[in-house]
């Protein structure tokens, strides 16, 4: 397990390299080390993680779950979130998982949207898992704070909220802290062999690529009688891009962030199109329901993606992409196959969910002081998805730089329960939704 | 699970953040769409809606358009713009409880926060947008919060239907599931007698396939197919109720949470077996299909299956001992191509069931007990159930696309595990998805004796889905 020099600055390890050795880094060691090494500290020392959850949602307290599982000596301390009833509920399921390790008293529960900070303080290691649009504010807290971070994936919703996290994510290298990002294809033993052979040149140059997050609307809270807008908007934020960034954004990120692996480096530009067809009325708010981009790479390959929330139609979560030597596809994680002159199938069993294997190598980097740092490139898959929407809801060609560079912010000016989020429901009860081509809707998407 | 949210607490937030939320409130203008319409859509146009149906709104007033709501009913109007005080609609929500005009009538009274919305609507002249139509809704319900209501309900819609006199009239049939283009063949199973397990001198048999014994078993009909997609996702995402449309006692049973992945993993769903749903789902959606339909349906318990199974033959399968022929009867390892195939392609088994061995393994209702036959050896068994004193494992059947032949035996038993949830990243993990499980579906039996709606009840219940 080698990480990179350490005397090299960041200005000197271009982006290629880096993504080059660190996914070396990760491809080159089997869970079972991890898993020895967190038990091997835990033996060999006596200290004592203390882990904070900020968002306590489902995805949040599996993601504690799972560090509380990587790690026998950490112990959740603290929680936050906006809800004091989520975040009981959250705590009722941890105590019954780890009785030994949560240890979460009355002042330690953070309840309101300043709650992070104080969660933040008390903690080692901070679990980042509200909607993505608080991520960029949580995480430079995190970072100015000195802690270890997991963040779960998006890391944000706007351009202005990447550049915040890549600006973090450099403070983060520089102050020696680990930062994990919930993109866990990356630590998908299945994933890591087949990247390991298509970077091998196992289907030579890769000049064309597809992927798809075709499926179904997920959870939708219907508004409330007495909500107020925020109220609404909070609960139900999948439907607002402000919070979620658009399903293009929190799903399909998992897929383009696929291809930007296959490729080993980011798209400079994409067109596409899109719309919301099949659930247009408020409880289903701003978003889309169907996206289909073309993403171009620096090399001029392209990648063919779409990502759809209509039922009955054709449903693919996957990642496909064709060489001068051969085609890879995964076919919705249960087959990896590479055909052409190196054919190659995987057939080794998983064993862990790749939500449980990304906690390891993150406390094995704590744990043994390893170069760790997943914010810059999920700081740019993140980037990539906001390119995207930003291509079908604009209706034109969207350069990557120029979607990073926008100086368009989502989320309203001030987060209190009284503020008044951007988006408002029409008289005809539905949220003005983006219209390409539209000169007027421009500004309000790039 | 999804994230649940109360009104109450979201109210204990606001009001512990902010200013008094109902005075900062009533100075502003108060909004149709989303401050007035959830109040009316969640408390009133239940009773107060429905004008196409067949029942006549309650005192013949209906909320659900704009102009129905501004008619008003048999006592007159109930919104006088600009005039709360002379708007029925607002002042009997005000009234002290024990008024016979006090609105709601049942449930929650509403809000003081609510209360005063609707009156600050009207005062500020009650702005209905044109077009806007009001549809009754109901809060989520709670997992398993059915009440003994929807229960008798359900019942009575069974025993109305009603049920052949007798073994001998019972025909196959299709069934159309109300409301919707989608169809199922039912296939009748005669009362009988069988040897459950398998012999030992059986090739691959295991040891949790004896001792053998005489099982008698009474008539049923049996799913011809496995249930697909096009049956399972009417109950995933149920359609919402169009204005006007009545409330009938499936929209009380409790449906699944939807899945943030896609449950078919690119398989295919049209025609395509259901998967990857826990014994807990696949028990709901017969009671859900049962309230639809007014047919009793359940899944088979472990001795119906293996009945129907073998179809009255002897040999590992049903179609005899000759693993060579499997491939025109069945899908799995070797010809699936590595996903589960349309249902209903290959040779039934000799009563008529397509799919018993392959595609997708089956739930039924046991408990999964390796030794469990055991207590049968010497007198045999009845309808025999092994009730389910804890959530795994439960017995599977049949085999699937990923087996090889042998699990695809008549007698192959397989218990379900918790490790078939673990690539649900969340905490608690979804009662109603077992993602991992990609080989694993269900078939629907509806016995002939339609039993009390106690014992109705502890079949869709069995799932013991509490971890």
């Amino acid at each position: 397990m080698n990480t990179p020099n350490e005397s090299k600055t960041e200005s000197q390890i271009n982006r290629r390299d880096f993504l080059k050795t660190t996914s070396a880094v990760v491809a080159g060691s089997s869970l079972l080390s991890y898993a020895a090494i967190a038990r091997g500290a835990h033996i060999a020392t006596d200290d004592t993680l203390k882990l904070a959850l900020i968002g306590c949602g489902g995805r949040g307290s599996g993601a504690a779950d799972q560090a509380l599982t990587a790690d026998q000596n950490v112990k959740l301390i603290a929680m936050a979130d906006t809800s004091a009833e989520h975040l009981k509920k959250s705590l009722e399921n941890l105590t019954k998982e780890h009785p030994k390790q949560v240890e979460v008293p009355e002042d330690h529960q953070f309840v309101g949207f300043d709650a992070y900070q104080k969660a933040i303080s008390l903690a080692d290691v901070v679990i980042l898992a509200t909607p993505p649009g608080f991520r960029p504010g949580h995480f430079e807290a995190a970072v100015n704070a000195g802690k270890n971070i997991f963040m779960e994936k998006p890391v944000a919703v706007d351009g202005p909220g990447v550049r915040r996290v890549l600006a973090a994510a450099k403070i983060a290298k520089q102050k020696n802290l680990k930062v994990a990002v919930g993109l866990q294809r990356r630590h998908q033993e299945p994933y890591l062999e087949t990247m390991k052979r298509l970077h091998d040149g196992a289907i030579g140059d890769i000049v064309a690529m597809r992927c798809y997050w075709n499926g179904s609307r997920p959870w939708i809270h219907p508004r409330k009688s007495g909500m107020s807008e925020m109220e609404f908007q909070m609960d139900n934020w999948y439907y607002f891009t402000w919070l979620c960034g658009d399903h293009i954004v929190e799903q399909h990120i998992h897929n383009l962030d696929v291809i930007n692996w296959m490729k080993q480096g980011y798209p400079v530009r994409a067109s596409g199109m899109g719309g919301c067809q099949s659930a247009r009325n408020s409880d289903c708010g701003e978003i889309f329901d169907h996206h289909a981009v073309e993403f171009e790479y620096a090399d001029g390959s392209r990648c063919s993606s779409q990502c759809r929330h209509i039922k009955g139609c054709w449903d693919s979560v996957s990642e496909h992409a064709v060489g001068t030597k051969g085609t890879v596809d995964t076919a919705d994680g249960r087959d990896f196959v590479i055909k052409g002159s190196h054919a190659w199938k995987y057939k080794g069993k998983q064993t862990m969910s790749p939500w449980q294997a990304e906690h390891y190598p993150f406390f094995d980097a704590i744990r043994n002081n390893k170069d760790y740092n997943e914010a810059e490139r999920g700081a740019l898959s993140t980037m990539t998805a906001i390119l995207g929407r930003m291509a079908t809801y604009s209706g034109r060609i969207i350069e990557f730089d120029k979607a990073l560079n926008s100086e368009l912010v989502l989320a309203p000016d001030t987060i209190s329960w009284d503020a008044k989020p951007k988006p408002q429901c029409g008289s005809d009860g539905l949220y003005p939704m983006p219209i390409p081509g539209d000169p007027e809707w421009l500004k309000h998407i790039v | 699970m999804m994230k649940h949210s109360t009104i109450a607490a979201s109210a204990i937030l606001a009001l512990a953040l902010t200013a008094p939320v109902s005075s900062a409130r009533a100075a502003e203008t108060v909004d149709f769409n989303t401050q007035i319409k959830p109040i009316l859509e969640f408390n009133c146009v239940r009773c107060h809606g429905a004008p196409g149906g067949k029942e006549k709104p309650k005192g013949g007033l209906s909320l659900d358009s704009k102009a129905d709501a501004f008619k008003g009913g048999e006592d007159g109007v109930v919104i006088v713009p600009g005039d709360p005080a002379q708007s029925p609609l607002y002042t009997s929500t005000v009234l002290p409880k024990s008024d016979d005009k006090f609105m709601p009538p049942k449930g929650d009274p509403l809000t003081k926060e609510q209360t005063e919305l609707l009156k600050a609507w009207i005062q500020q002249g009650a702005n209905w947008p044109e077009g806007v139509t009001l549809v009754a809704r109901k809060a989520e319900a709670k997992d398993g919060g059915d009440d003994a209501a929807t229960l008798a309900e359900i019942y009575a819609k069974i025993l109305a239907a009603g049920n052949p006199a007798s073994a001998a009239e019972m025909k196959a049939y299709k069934e159309t599931i109300p409301g919707t283009q989608v169809t199922f063949g039912m296939a009748p199973i005669p009362a009988g007698t069988f040897e459950m397990g398998s012999p030992k001198s059986e090739p691959k048999r295991k040891p949790d396939e004896g001792p053998q014994h005489k099982v008698a078993i009474s008539p049923f009909w049996m799913g011809e197919c496995e249930v697909t997609w096009n049956e399972f996702e009417l109950f995933m995402y149920p359609e919402p109720k169009k204005p006007g449309e009545a409330r009938e006692a499936a929209d009380a049973v409790t449906h699944p949470t939807r899945p943030y992945v896609e449950m078919s993993f690119g398989m295919g769903k049209d025609g395509f077996p259901a998967i990857s749903m826990t014994q807990h789902a696949a028990n709901t959606y017969c009671k859900w299909l049962s309230a639809k339909t007014g047919h009793f349906y359940r899944l088979p318990t472990e001795a119906e299956w293996e009945y129907a199974c073998r179809a009255g033959t002897t040999t590992a399968y049903s179609f005899g001992n000759d693993v060579s022929k499997l491939g025109e009867y069945a899908w799995y390892s070797d010809n699936s191509d590595g996903k589960y195939q349309k249902v209903g392609q290959k040779k039934p088994n000799p009563w008529g069931l397509y799919d018993m061995h392959g595609n997708v393994a089956e739930w039924t209702l046991d408990q999964y007990v390796p030794d469990g036959y055991a207590k049968f050896a010497a007198d045999g068994a009845t309808d025999p159930w092994e009730k389910a004193t804890k959530p795994y494992p439960h017995s599977v059947r049949g085999g699937s696309w990923q087996d090889d032949p042998d699990m695809l035996r008549s007698a192959a038993r397989r218990g379900s595990d918790r490790s078939w949830k673990m690539q649900d990243p969340q905490l608690p993990k979804s009662i109603w998805y077992h993602t991992d499980a990609q080989f694993l579906g269900f078939r629907i039996i509806r016995p002939l004796k339609v039993p009390s709606p106690e014992e109705l009840s502890k079949y869709w219940t069995s799932g013991v889905e509490k971890e």
